[in-house]
């Protein structure tokens, strides 16, 4: 019935016709008519009977569910404006801030986030309408310390995860350190040392880089135990 | 057009003064992400034309009265550099700047799917380093390909050229002098795998047959400047490419579509979601005809539709301004315009 | 520069525990400047112009020269006059729209660096005298924003005056002048250099990118001739020095500054 009219792995760009027919499809594709079209740059993947093209670059898209790491760039009365790296500011209302109910005649915000806080947060609504509403009264969520903040690319937060966190686990574990992984691409990392944090972020970012290659979660673990090696010679 | 025809631009064998044929277009590169702090960015070169087309978005918009409920704006922002020209351009925007700007963001707004991000604004910076003719379609051209590589989702790429008259002959892609003192162009916005016209005006006079003889001709130039866009997207994110498809098959039997991420921090939770169909909300209404090229009425958008307005009001109010030979302007009264710290100040001070 | 940036408590403390191991975020010394590149004579329709890259700030300069009438007070001395221009091209924190204040400093910084230091002889661009000057346009346009634009600013501005050519003119009747063709280089008698240095807590580093900053208190401009003089000194932002402390800055910004210059003379050779 269907005909698709690339390679596994094309790298696309807007308007490249993918495949001709009845096929299942996913992201980055429209279709029109009996063919399908690529809406963004990215890398096209056949897989049998589904095909979608993965976006490499671009602002992450809040979900509602989404564990995201934010900056708190403005404090009002009684509610935060918080940078989540999408295009949408996410709002934080005093009353899913905290368990303990805010008063805000009695209470001060900016004692519970200031400017420049870095939080862990979780969208709970976004219809596209209304900014995002973010919480942090749960538990393992609220104001991260310490440590360090990175970017990637949203896209490859997966990969930085791996399989059922087989990746990002190896990782904390190598480097003794402590990570998060904000679903929005800002990734925090605590060490006790800072060349620990050093090492986890090097790994990142080779991750990233090398995404796309087969046995990565090997030469990850190589280069971590090389560099233990080092230290305790 | 300035010109009245008297100048020889094109000899008996049809070579122009560049020493191109009349179909030819001037080199043209393109190098994709050349600014670092830009969600996307590009650099064309197309002939002596240098310019510099830099996308930050989608991102909030202010004031946020502007915004629009249901789709992103395309703000795109179309600027000279003082020293681009012969002789030095006020720094202050002009009214020329101004609507070039319009036109090339109506005509981007025809290929982005603006849906997919309502109320936020998409800003497109263009900076001519060096002008040397046609830089409205060469800006176009670079936009087109900054958005692409900002990961925004287009139906997509527009590619643009002029098409003109020179010594009564339909050439294409005037440069510099052919544009002073040829006797008419059109330059034109087009979407090679759309078969759409998103950018289309006129200066000068021609026949009908000129005209469908300098569209066929722009047309058929667009589509060149489409496969080097394409080529320098591919060339860049070729050496990017993320192999994705290994943590879909990883991740494939324990997510579902539907699956909620718990609130705690589990790493799987957070794995690829394949979104089937999610594609279909954002799409333009499927059309009936089965190739691209026949059709591109059925799914016109309301954006297109004003493009396609703009040019008739714009030949009237804008008579391609800035490549004319001007007369000079004493620099010194300029300087006293400028909004910039000028000397004056330092010697006042003293 | 970069007002609207929030930069995050995480990041502002790491920059400064890291300072107090002797260590830079992007793992330079505290003197030590990012690496600079030239693109020259990038635009022809200039009569100068250069692209600097100072590790990720960019910017591009061009230089155009017009005739005009001189001042009044000063009638046989061309004219040169310096605009910046923070493009929101650069930074996603920058904002169309009127020149900021901040352009206008580093306008004006830059405009004293190349005017104190006579790095061109004004006098050699009269034409005729009380009526017709050279008047150099000196303009810059922020490509990226990185941090430190000043430096980057004053650097690219010598480097678009180095390859600057004048058109020659003809003395016609009555005062008239005839531009021709053939052009000269542009002399350049002095090659000023500028170094800022900027303040974080105690320490005092040089050549901040964009996040050191953000974080910093201070920061003093000061532009060297090639003759180790001070042609230009800027202090900016609220913080303050210890007199002492702003003689050693002085001294470490001198010593940068001859690694630029030698970068700088590297690429005009």
């Amino acid at each position: 019935m269907s005909k698709i009219a690339l390679e596994n792995h094309a790298i696309v760009i807007p308007g490249d016709i993918l495949a001709e027919g009845n096929v299942r499809y996913g992201e980055g594709i429209i279709k029109r008519g009996d063919y399908y079209y690529s809406t963004v740059v990215g890398l096209f993947q056949d897989k049998g009977d589904f095909i979608q093209v993965k976006s490499l670059k671009g602002k992450y898209v809040p979900r509602s569910g989404d564990l995201v790491i934010g900056k708190i760039i403005e404090v009002g009365l009684t509610n935060w404006i918080i940078d989540i790296g999408s295009p949408y500011f996410a709002v934080l209302l005093a009353n899913n801030a905290t368990e303990k109910k805010f008063d805000p005649v009695k209470d001060d915000a900016r004692r519970i986030f200031n400017v420049g806080d870095i939080i862990l947060t979780k969208i709970v609504s976004f219809d596209r309408t209304r900014d995002p509403q973010v919480i942090t009264n749960e538990r393992g969520l609220g104001k991260l310390r310490g440590g360090r903040i990175i970017e990637i690319e949203a896209a490859h937060i997966p990969r930085v995860i791996g399989k059922k966190g087989t990746m990002i686990n190896m990782v904390k574990r190598l480097t003794r350190t402590q990570i998060i992984t904000g679903q929005n691409g800002r990734i925090w990392i605590q060490g006790k040392k800072k060349e620990d944090e050093l090492k986890a972020i090097e790994s990142i970012k080779k991750i990233e880089l090398e995404a796309h290659t087969q046995g990565l979660t090997d030469r990850i673990r190589d280069m971590l135990s090389e560099n233990n090696n080092n230290e305790i010679r | 057009m300035a010109g009245d025809g008297t100048v020889q631009l094109i000899d008996e064998k049809g070579k122009r003064l560049d020493g191109r044929n009349f179909d030819e277009l001037r080199p043209i590169s393109i190098k994709i992400g050349v600014l670092e702090n830009a969600d996307g960015s590009a650099e064309i070169r197309m002939g002596n034309n240098i310019i510099i087309a830099a996308v930050y978005g989608p991102r909030e918009l202010h004031p946020k009265h502007r915004a629009l409920p249901d789709r992103a704006l395309i703000q795109c922002f179309y600027r000279m550099s003082t020293f681009s020209v012969n002789d030095r351009k006020s720094p202050a925007p002009s009214r020329r700047e101004k609507e070039i700007s319009m036109i090339i963001s109506n005509a981007l707004t025809s290929v982005v799917f603006t849906e997919k991000y309502p109320r936020t604004t998409i800003d497109v910076y263009l900076q001519v380093l060096q002008a040397d003719g046609g830089t409205r379609c060469a800006s176009l051209t670079a936009a087109s390909v900054a958005l692409a590589d900002a990961g925004i989702p287009m139906r997509g790429l527009i590619a643009s050229v002029a098409g003109g008259l020179i010594n009564d002959k339909v050439v294409l892609d005037l440069y510099d002098i052919e544009d002073q003192k040829g006797s008419g162009d059109v330059p034109l916005g087009y979407c090679p795998v759309l078969d759409e016209i998103s950018l289309v005006q006129l200066d000068g006079v021609f026949t009908l047959e000129q005209f469908e003889e300098c569209l066929k001709l722009s047309i058929k130039g667009a589509t060149e400047i489409y496969d080097i866009q394409k080529k320098a997207l591919q060339d860049k994110y070729a050496a990017i490419r993320a192999d994705v498809s290994v943590d879909a098959k990883e991740t494939k039997k324990e997510v579902k579509p539907k699956e909620e991420p718990k609130a705690e921090i589990k790493e799987e939770s957070q794995a690829v979601k394949e979104e089937p169909k999610e594609a279909i909300k954002v799409a333009p209404k499927p059309e009936i005809k089965a190739k691209p090229k026949e059709e591109p009425k059925t799914e016109v958008k309301e954006e297109p539709q004003a493009v396609k307005e703009e040019p008739k009001e714009a030949v009237k109010v804008a008579p391609k301004p800035e490549i004319k030979a001007k007369p000079k302007e004493e620099p010194k009264a300029e300087v006293k315009e400028e909004p910039q710290p000028e000397i004056k100040d330092e010697k006042e001070a003293k | 520069m970069g007002d609207d940036f929030v930069i995050s408590e995480i990041e502002k403390d790491y920059i400064k525990s890291l300072l107090e191991q002797k260590k830079r975020i992007d793992g330079r010394e505290f003197n030590q400047a990012r690496n600079v590149e030239f693109e020259l004579n990038l635009v022809k329709k200039a009569e100068g112009s250069a692209i600097v890259t100072l590790g990720g700030s960019k910017l591009i300069v061009g230089v155009k020269a017009q005739l005009g009438s001189p001042f009044p007070d000063t009638p046989d001395t061309g004219v040169i006059t310096t605009s910046a221009e923070l493009s929101p091209i650069a930074s996603p924190y920058f904002e169309s729209g009127p020149p900021s204040n901040d352009a206008i400093e580093l306008a004006r910084v830059t405009d004293r660096a190349i005017r104190e230091s006579h790095c061109v002889d004004l006098s050699k661009l009269c034409v005729i005298p009380k009526k017709s000057v050279w008047i150099l346009f000196i303009d810059f346009y922020i490509l990226n924003h990185d941090g430190n634009l000043f430096d980057a600013a004053v650097i690219g501005a010598v480097a678009a005056l180095a390859t600057t050519k004048i058109p020659k003119v003809k003395m016609l009747e009555d005062d008239e002048v005839e531009i021709l063709e053939e052009v000269e280089p542009l002399k350049i008698e002095h090659y000023p250099i500028s170094v800022t240095s900027y303040k974080i807590g105690e320490y005092n580093i040089i050549d901040a990118n964009f996040k050191e900053e953000r974080v910093s208190e201070a920061r003093v401009t000061v532009g060297f001739d090639e003759k180790d003089r001070i042609v230009s000194l800027q202090k900016g932002a609220t913080g303050v020095y210890k007199p002492d402390e702003l003689l050693a800055v002085i001294k470490e910004s001198l010593n940068v500054s001859k690694t630029l210059r030698k970068e700088l003379m590297k690429a005009l050779s």
